[in-house]
Parts: C-alpha cells; sequence; structure tokens
C-alpha cells in the first residue's frame, strides 16, 4: 500500500480507561494508527490488552477518554453510520429467520431504508445471493437457532456485508469455528474483500488468519494495550491454503508469534 | 410402556387427578356424614350447577365480561408503561418506587373506596380486575426490555440506529415473550379483582351469586359458583398459554411446522 493513499480511518494517541476512581483501569494506551482506503488490517494480541475495545472506539460505540480518532477526516463523536459489524457470537435475534436477520441492516441503513418497502424482491435477491456465497443457499427460512454454530456465524458475517459498508469490522468472527470451517471462510472472506475492496478492521488470537487475511497487522502489547509492531505483509493476492505453507508466510507467522511471546515474558 | 401411552397418559393426568380429588372429597362427605351446609358433595355441586346454569351463566358472563375488559386495559396500559420503564432509566428511577408502593397495597381495601368514587356496578369490578393485573405486565415488560444483550444494542448502533428504532426492532420482539408469559399470571389475576370487587359490595356477577346464595344458606349454589370460576379461570389461562406458544414459538425453540 502506498504511503500517499488518503487515510480513512486515524487513531491518534487514543486511550481508553474504564470505570473511574479506585476502579478505574486504563484499557487502551497511546493507540495510534492509520488505515487507508480500502485497506484490509489485522489487530493481534493477548487476551484482555484492549483488541475489542479498539474496534469500539473507532466505530464511535465508546467515547475515548484522550486523543482523537478520525474518520474521513472528521472527530467521531458518536456512532459512525452504515459499518458493518461481526462480533465473536452471532448475536442474531432469535425471532427473525435468517433471512429477515441479514435483512436487518438494509431496513435501517440509508439509502436502503428509504427503499426497503417498495424493492423488497430485489433485496431478497441480494441476501439469497449473498447466502449462497458463504455456502447457505437455501438457509434463509431457518431461524438461526436451527443452524449449527458455524452456519450462524457466517449468517452473521452475511449481516455485516449485506449493506456494502464502506468499513467492516471483525472481532473474532471465526474464532468458535472449527479449523477446516475457519479456512474455507478465509477464502470467502478474501473473495468478498477483492471484489467490493471495502475497509476491514480484523481482530483475532489466530496469527495465520491474520497474516493470510491482512495487509497490515498490528500487534499489541498487554494490558494497557499499547502497539509494539506494525508488519506489513506483502504476499501476492489471492491468498490459498497453499500460501499458508510457503516459506515467506511461515517465517512472517513465526516473527510475529515471537513479538507476541516478549509480551508473555 | 410405549411413546404413545406415555403421551396419552400425560394428556390424561389432570383429569385424573381431578377426578381422584373430587371421589375423595365425596367419600369424606360420606364417611365423616358433613351436613350439606357447611360442604356438599362435588355430586350435589355439579347437580346444581346443571340445574341452575341458565343463572349461573348469566353471572358468569357479567363477570367474565368486567374481567376481560379490566384485563384487556391491564394489557394496554402494561405495555405501555412496562416499555417506558424498561427503555429509560428516568421513567424506571421515577415510577418503580411508585409501582412497588402500589402492588403492596392490599386491592380489597381500595374496592370500598371505588365504590364511593364510581359507585356499584360493573365499573368497580373492572377497575379492581384492572389494577390488579396491571403490576406483573409491567415488570415482565420492563424486565424483558431492561435485559437486551448489549452486543445487539451495539450492532444496531452501529448501523446508526435511533433510540426509536432499537425500541421497536429489538426491545419490542425481544419483550414479547415476557409480556405473554406473563399474561397467564395476570388473567387469573383479574378474575381475582372482579370477583373480589363484586362480593365485597356489588350487585352483579358471579361473586354477587356466590355472597347472596351464602346468605340464604344455599351452599350448593355457593360452591358451584365456585366451581364455574374455577372453571373460567383455566379456560382463560389455557387460552393465554396458547396465544402465548403461537407468538413466541422462537422463545421455546420450537420446531416451527410448514
Ligand atoms: N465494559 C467494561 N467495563 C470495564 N472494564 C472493561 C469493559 N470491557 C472491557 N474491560 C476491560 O478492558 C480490558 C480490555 O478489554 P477488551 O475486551 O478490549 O479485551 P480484548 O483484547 O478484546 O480481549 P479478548 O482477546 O479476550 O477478547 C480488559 O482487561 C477488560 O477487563
Ligand atoms: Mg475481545
Amino acid at each position: 500500500m502506498p504511503v500517499t493513499e488518503p487515510s480513512l480511518v486515524e487513531l491518534r494517541q487514543v486511550s481508553l480507561a474504564y470505570g473511574s476512581g479506585a476502579s478505574r483501569m486504563l484499557a487502551l494506551e497511546d493507540a495510534t494508527l492509520s488505515i487507508a482506503k480500502g485497506e484490509f488490517i489485522a489487530v493481534v494480541g493477548p487476551s484482555g490488552c484492549g483488541k475489542s475495545t479498539l474496534m469500539k472506539l473507532v466505530t464511535g460505540l465508546l467515547p475515548p477518554t484522550g486523543g482523537e480518532v478520525r474518520v474521513h477526516g472528521q472527530v467521531v463523536k458518536g456512532p459512525i453510520r452504515g459499518v458493518g459489524m461481526a462480533f465473536q457470537a452471532p448475536t442474531l435475534m432469535p425471532w427473525r429467520s435468517t433471512l429477515d436477520n441479514i435483512l436487518l441492516p438494509l431496513e435501517v441503513v440509508e439509502p436502503h431504508k428509504r427503499r426497503f418497502r417498495a424493492h423488497k424482491a430485489e433485496y431478497v435477491a441480494r441476501v439469497e445471493a449473498l447466502l449462497a456465497s458463504v455456502g447457505l443457499g437455501g438457509f434463509g427460512a431457518k431461524y438461526p437457532w436451527q443452524l449449527s454454530g458455524g452456519m450462524q456465524q457466517r449468517s452473521s458475517l452475511c449481516r455485516a456485508l449485506v449493506h456494502e459498508p464502506e468499513i467492516l469490522m471483525l472481532d473474532e468472527p471465526f474464532g468458535a469455528l472449527d479449523a477446516f470451517t475457519r479456512e474455507e471462510l478465509w477464502s470467502v472472506m478474501q473473495k468478498l474483500w477483492m471484489e467490493r475492496r471495502f475497509t476491514a478492521v480484523l481482530v483475532t488470537h489466530d496469527l495465520r488468519e491474520a497474516v493470510y487475511l491482512a495487509d497490515t497487522v498490528y500487534v499489541m502489547s498487554r494490558r494497557p494495550g499499547k502497539i509494539v509492531k506494525i508488519r506489513k505483509i506483502e504476499l501476492p493476492r489471492p491468498r490459498t491454503l497453499e500460501t499458508t505453507f510457503q516459506v515467506e508466510f511461515v517465517d512472517i507467522v513465526h516473527e510475529l508469534r515471537e513479538r507476541i511471546h516478549m509480551e508473555h515474558a | 410402556m410405549s411413546e404413545t401411552q406415555k403421551r396419552l397418559l400425560l394428556v390424561a393426568m389432570p383429569w385424573l387427578a381431578m377426578t381422584g380429588l373430587l371421589l375423595l372429597w365425596e367419600v369424606a362427605c360420606i364417611v365423616f356424614d358433613v351436613p350439606e351446609i357447611l360442604a356438599p358433595r362435588p355430586t350435589r355441586i355439579i347437580e346444581t350447577m346443571i340445574q341452575r346454569w341458565d343463572i349461573l351463566l348469566r353471572f358468569c358472563l357479567e363477570t367474565l365480561w368486567t374481567t376481560i375488559i379490566g384485563f384487556a386495559l391491564a394489557i394496554g396500559f402494561g405495555l405501555l408503561l412496562g416499555l417506558a420503564i424498561g427503555a429509560s432509566p428516568f421513567v424506571y428511577s421515577g415510577l418503580y418506587p411508585l409501582l412497588i408502593a402500589f402492588n403492596a397495597i392490599p386491592k380489597v381495601a381500595i374496592v370500598p373506596i371505588l365504590m364511593i368514587w364510581v359507585g356499584v356496578g360493573a365499573l368497580p369490578a373492572v377497575i379492581t380486575a384492572f389494577v390488579i393485573s396491571f403490576f406483573p405486565i409491567v415488570v415482565n415488560v420492563a424486565t424483558g426490555l431492561a435485559t437486551i444483550e448489549p452486543e445487539m444494542r451495539d450492532v444496531m448502533r452501529s448501523l446508526g440506529a435511533s433510540q426509536w428504532e432499537i425500541l421497536t426492532k429489538v426491545g419490542v420482539p425481544r419483550a414479547m415473550p415476557y409480556l405473554f408469559a406473563s399474561l397467564k399470571v395476570a388473567v387469573t389475576l383479574a378474575f381475582i379483582g372482579s370477583v373480589l370487587s363484586e362480593t365485597v359490595g356489588g350487585n352483579r356477577g358471579i361473586g354477587f351469586l356466590m355472597l347472596s346464595a351464602g346468605a340464604r344458606n344455599d351452599a350448593p349454589t355457593t360452591f358451584a359458583g365456585l366451581f364455574s370460576i374455577a372453571i373460567m379461570g383455566i379456560a382463560l389461562y389455557a387460552l393465554c398459554a396458547l396465544v402465548e406458544r403461537r407468538m413466541t414459538r422462537w422463545a421455546f425453540r420450537a420446531e416451527i411446522v410448514g
């Protein structure tokens, strides 16, 4: 990624403390990073270091206690509109069918919201195509609790993507899945990203996942989280499962792992 | 025991238990030679119910109406207030203590006051049914709203949803199973309310019928009234349970057929 590209998201010395008084606890310290438009970044680090917190700061769900977050050059004051989010848990609504769950963003986000009633059929077709692309074709009418955990997670990804958000936030979305499903979803994710070029932030525990998907990997320190390493990944795309066995790939994973081990020492 | 036998037995159990209870009662009355004016035998009560079905039905319908109107009002207001309390911490902290205090007042104490205000008749019964069944609905709806998963809220907020959209798209559906669960409790309470009002002072309804039969030492009719109330109570409970199952099948994770 050339540095000349304008950055879409910028964090300047952002810190965040939970609680106040005696129970005040610093979760994130001096985070400075910038994400270019269309860039895929991954954030890795030990558990509890503030990765989820970082996500909430970028999307404006949490106001920072220090520093500032800018999106499109504007200081973020409240939740920014039209981001897609997928969490570690699928958070689907049990009273809606899978199809209706994925239609939800279209009912809420402009300009779809305005057109929703009149163009429902078109949107349903869009959701069905998306479902098919993650291997869930024909499951739209099922309720989330009739799906397996992995299938729910895929549905949740569809919901994060359906309104074609400019920014996609993924908080360990593949964490609860088995290795096979996970690796399959990496390639689905990469394909979608190469087609649409949204800006993505992926939080993960899995270093191979980070290297497979990201353009840039940020390594965070133990709590209070600081960014201790930034690693550009210049492996050619599309990356495949074969890529993960190549020397270059494995070297990068090792390099990252060593940096994280230093945190545990 | 085979599966079908098990299922049949499950269906038959309530009827068996009821018959057993009535039989025990009957036998006890005969063995101990209980005078009819104290406790009539079940066969005698059922006989009275059959003989005087037209009067019973008329008075029952009066009670049924006041109960249903009071109950419907309780659902409407309870839902609104429950949503307000669950959605806004200010409304919650303002009204919740008041509600608790109000709920602690024995409703039998307010019936005479109601009679001073609105006179005798259907109105005090409707109001008593309303105030007594209102509380569980409010509490349940508010609980349903207040326990929305923060993640669900985050999903909505990150989409840029307004508070109103979060309420209608997450809050209300989330509160529905809680609402329907409370209806079963509330409908029986509504019955207690209207019969209470009829017995404390009234000129209509099954409660009044029982009161006047009691005054004439007509125990079989009093007990026939009691049985009628029980039957109506079960019927309305079953209706609410049915509505609950149909409206919130997702909450039971039931297989949805077709
Ligand atoms: N709502 C909250 N109130 C108080 N403290 C919190 C809250 N959320 C998180 N924390 C604390 O902030 C720190 C960072 O939490 P965060 O969820 O960002 O970690 P994480 O890096 O996402 O961890 P994991 O990898 O386990 O998901 C943790 O130590 C946690 O205890
Ligand atoms: Mg986390």
